[in-house]
Order: structure tokens, then C-alpha cells, then sequence
């Protein structure tokens, strides 16, 4: 297949339109992840990153890709968007932060939808990473926007997890507090330019019981003037060495494959589900689904 | 499931008026495309590498100061040179009369003005979009 072998020389417009088949499900899908390179994929690096809206995380990407390509690494970028669920549209402005690289045929960015998947974990943004990994990229960033548990779903296609805060946004760190080491690697408080930093930093600082742990893993930026990001790099790259010496990498990998499956797996078999049920039926919704379950098993034994 | 189009929306040239592009891309979401917003002062050159990257089936254009004789062109090539001149490129702002009749020669799908009606520039880009996707293989 010509468009796999296009993709694999890192042609952009294979890897475009190889993205786009398998985010509209098309046939040929299939045939394209198959074929996907998969050492290629096993040695890439993939680094979620993720906060409020406008801390900052579209300028930081920016600047970690600049450091990269210092570094000669061929970078992709999978900035993820909600879709408004009125209208199914999007706005995908992520890009524009990132326009200094449109020329550079070395970094690879792809704006995406969620397209108001049920449960939150957007399959294709991971097939997406797939793609990039495939055709050359050693880093690919996601970045999605949120705090909440969809965002984190979308999170967990990473290796690695960069949660951006940045004073003013104080809220949504009161209530995420409490469960954020666990999702987050490396905390960055981008905005460290703005008041507000200081108490930002104390807050987040509290949240670890151990000091050498936070000094590791809570950083201050101002993505907008570089200032911070070779810091924040160097962390992702000592953490990634040390993920892959402890397993770490590799069980997350299990996981998440695991996770896209149960994904795939449910938006494949939502148009079936939706054909067997029957309208105004007179039972209760949980017995009603529990003989439409029943009907695939059979249908599949046959 | 209906087909999700997707579209790209640049402002290429050096004014810094985004208000007509801004309005377009929302317009454009509430109608349920998925709209690829590139922002301002952009070249031909980095629209056409966008919209290759993001696969979008159209590119739209805004123009505000008079430059859209040279830059809607200049998109088109740009376009073609990406190996990309299947993309429909539309365009819309400040364009006079005159000027319509030969943008739509050297390649612009559609031209709009200020007077169109928002409805007929979705339905611009949806048939655009319908023609672009029937020929993707
Ligand atoms: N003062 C200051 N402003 C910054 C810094 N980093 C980014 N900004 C500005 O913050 C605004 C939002 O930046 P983005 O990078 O778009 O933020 P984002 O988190 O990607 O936003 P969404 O994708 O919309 O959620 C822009 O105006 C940036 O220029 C910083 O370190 N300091
Ligand atoms: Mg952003």
C-alpha cells in the first residue's frame, strides 16, 4: 500500500490522510495501523500534556519542540480540543501557538475533535500517536485540555503525564488537589511571571510528603520567553529513562492498550446496540439491555 | 453518523483584522465542522503546509486590506507545490467586483463578500467539503 510506505518516509500528507481514515473509521484503517512500524513505536516517547484552559499548555508545546528539534528529534503533536456538543463542531486553535514550525517538515501536529465519544477516551488520538511514532517521530506530545476524568482518559494514551497550572486558575487546583500525583508526573506552574506564582507554588508544594520528590517533580516556567523549558525537558527525558528501566513504561503501555480496546470496542458495537433496541419499550432500561447483551451473544456463537 | 468535515481557516498577509475569520470559524463550528483556526499574518507557505498536516478537505481565506489579489493565489500555489491542489480554497473579506471574476480563474472555489449571507458561505464550504471527500481516496 502506497500511503503506508509514504507515511513511513514521513511524507506529511500520507501521515494526514492516514490519520483522517482511521478517525472517520474508514475500511482501509485496518490495513494502515497493521502495517505501522511497530519498533518504531515501541522506542518512541509519549508525553501527555495536559490543565485549565489558557495556563499556557499550547506555548509550552511550542517550546518543548523548539528544544527537541535542538536536539534533533523529529516531534509530533496531537493537540485534542472538545467538540461542542450542540453542533459536533470544534474550534481547533491550538495550532496557532505553534505556527513558528509550520515549515518544519520534521514536526508533525494534528488538531483533533473529540467527537463526543462516550467515554472519554478519544481511540483515535491514540492511533494518531501510532501514526507519528511510525512514520520517524521519537517524541509525541498530546495535548488536551481539562482537569476533569475524560481529560485524564485522554491522558493515559501517554507514557508520561505533564500537568500545566498557573496562578489564577486556583480553583481547579483546590479540587483536583487531592488526587493529582497520581495522574500527574511533573507538575509545571507555568505564568511564573505572574503574582500569584509564589502561593501557587506552596500550595502544590504541600501536596508532597516528600521534598526531594517535589523538587523533582514541581517546576516553574514562562513558556512565553523560554524561561524553565530545558528544566522541564531534562525531567522528561531523565523520567523517561528511568520508566523504562523499571517497567514502568511498559506496564502503562499494557494499560492503555487495554483501555483503547474496551474503546474500539464500544463504538463499534454502539450502532448495533442502538439497532436492537426497541422503542417505547415497556421494561426497565437495565432489563432491556441485559436481553440485547444476550441477543449478541447469540448472534456471535452462531 | 453524519461525515465530519473538517476545514481549514487562515488569514494570510500582514493586517491584523481576524473579526471576519474569527466569525467565519464559529460560524462554521455551529454548523458542526471542525475548524482548524491558524491564526493571523500568516504566509501562503505555512497555510498549505497546515492543511496538509491536518488533512482539512477546504481552506478558507480572509482578506481585509486589498492584499487577496496576490495571496489568494499565492495559496493555491502554494498548495499545488505541497503536492496538495486537490484542497478547494475559498476566500472572503473586502474583495471588489472586479477582482471576483478573476480570482475564480486563477483556481478560488467560491468568493464572498460582505453582503453574503452566512448561510450560503456554510453551504459553500459543505459542498466544497462533499466534492473533496467523494475524491479522497
Ligand atoms: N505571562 C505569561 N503568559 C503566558 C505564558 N505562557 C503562555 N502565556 C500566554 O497565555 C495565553 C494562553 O496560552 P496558550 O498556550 O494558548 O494556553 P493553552 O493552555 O494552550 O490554552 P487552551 O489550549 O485554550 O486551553 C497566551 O496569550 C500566551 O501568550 C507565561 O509563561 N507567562
Ligand atoms: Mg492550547
Amino acid at each position: 500500500m502506497e500511503l503506508l510506505q509514504q507515511l513511513h518516509r514521513g511524507d506529511s500528507r500520507s501521515i494526514g490522510r492516514a490519520i483522517s481514515l482511521v478517525e472517520d473509521q474508514d475500511p482501509a484503517a485496518a490495513r494502515i495501523l497493521a502495517g505501522l512500524d511497530q519498533t518504531r513505536i515501541e522506542q518512541s516517547l509519549v508525553v501527555g500534556i495536559t490543565g485549565p484552559p489558557g495556563v499556557g499548555k499550547s506555548t509550552l508545546t511550542a517550546g518543548l519542540i523548539r528544544h527537541l528539534r535542538d536536539q534533533n528529534q523529529r516531534v509530533g503533536i496531537v493537540a485534542i480540543d472538545p467538540s461542542s456538543p450542540v453542533s459536533g463542531g470544534a474550534i481547533l486553535g491550538d495550532r496557532i501557538r505553534m505556527m513558528a514550525h509550520a515549515l518544519d517538515r520534521e514536526v508533525v501536529v494534528r488538531s483533533m475533535a473529540t467527537r463526543g465519544r462516550l467515554g472519554g477516551l478519544c481511540a483515535s488520538a491514540g492511533a494518531a500517536v501510532r501514526i507519528m511514532a511510525a512514520s520517524g517521530c521519537q517524541t509525541v506530545i498530546i495535548e488536551t485540555v481539562g482537569v476533569g476524568q475524560t481529560e485524564m482518559d485522554i491522558i493515559r494514551l501517554a507514557d508520561m503525564t505533564v500537568m500545566v497550572l498557573a496562578p489564577g486558575f486556583g480553583d481547579d487546583v483546590q479540587a483536583m488537589k487531592a488526587g493529582i500525583l497520581e495522574v500527574a508526573d511533573l507538575l509545571v506552574i507555568n505564568k511564573a511571571d505572574q503574582p500569584g506564582a509564589d502561593k501557587l507554588a506552596l500550595d502544590l508544594g504541600a501536596v508532597f510528603t516528600d521534598t526531594a520528590d517535589r523538587d523533582l517533580r514541581l517546576l516553574r516556567t514562562v513558556a512565553s520567553e523560554d524561561r524553565g523549558l530545558d528544566m522541564v525537558l531534562d525531567r522528561i527525558m531523565l523520567m523517561a529513562k528511568q520508566f523504562r528501566q523499571d517497567n514502568t513504561l511498559q506496564k502503562r503501555r499494557q494499560h492503555s492498550f487495554a483501555l483503547e480496546t474496551m474503546d474500539w470496542a464500544m463504538e463499534m458495537l454502539r450502532p448495533k446496540i442502538s439497532g436492537l433496541i426497541a422503542p417505547g419499550g415497556k421494561t426497565d432500561p437495565r432489563l432491556a439491555a441485559q436481553e440485547i447483551v444476550k441477543k449478541l451473544g447469540q448472534e456471535s456463537s452462531q | 453518523m453524519a461525515q465530519q468535515y473538517r476545514v481549514l481557516i487562515g488569514k494570510p498577509g500582514l493586517d491584523g483584522h481576524d473579526r471576519g475569520a474569527k466569525f467565519i470559524a464559529r460560524a462554521l463550528r455551529d454548523a458542526g465542522f471542525e475548524v482548524v483556526y491558524t491564526g493571523i499574518r500568516r504566509t501562503a507557505e505555512e497555510i498549505a503546509a497546515s492543511a496538509v498536516q491536518e488533512d482539512v478537505a477546504a481552506v478558507g481565506l480572509s482578506s481585509m486590506s486589498g492584499g487577496h489579489v496576490r495571496l489568494f493565489p499565492a495559496v493555491i500555489e502554494a498548495l499545488r507545490n505541497a503536492g496538495a491542489g486537490d484542497i478547494p480554497v475559498l476566500g472572503g473579506g473586502i474583495i471588489p467586483d472586479e477582482d471576483i471574476e478573476p480570482l475564480k480563474q486563477a483556481g478560488i472555489e467560491a468568493i464572498f463578500t460582505p453582503g453574503t449571507p452566512i448561510e450560503t458561505i456554510i453551504e459553500a464550504f459543505r459542498s466544497a467539503c462533499r466534492k473533496h471527500h467523494s475524491h479522497r481516496s
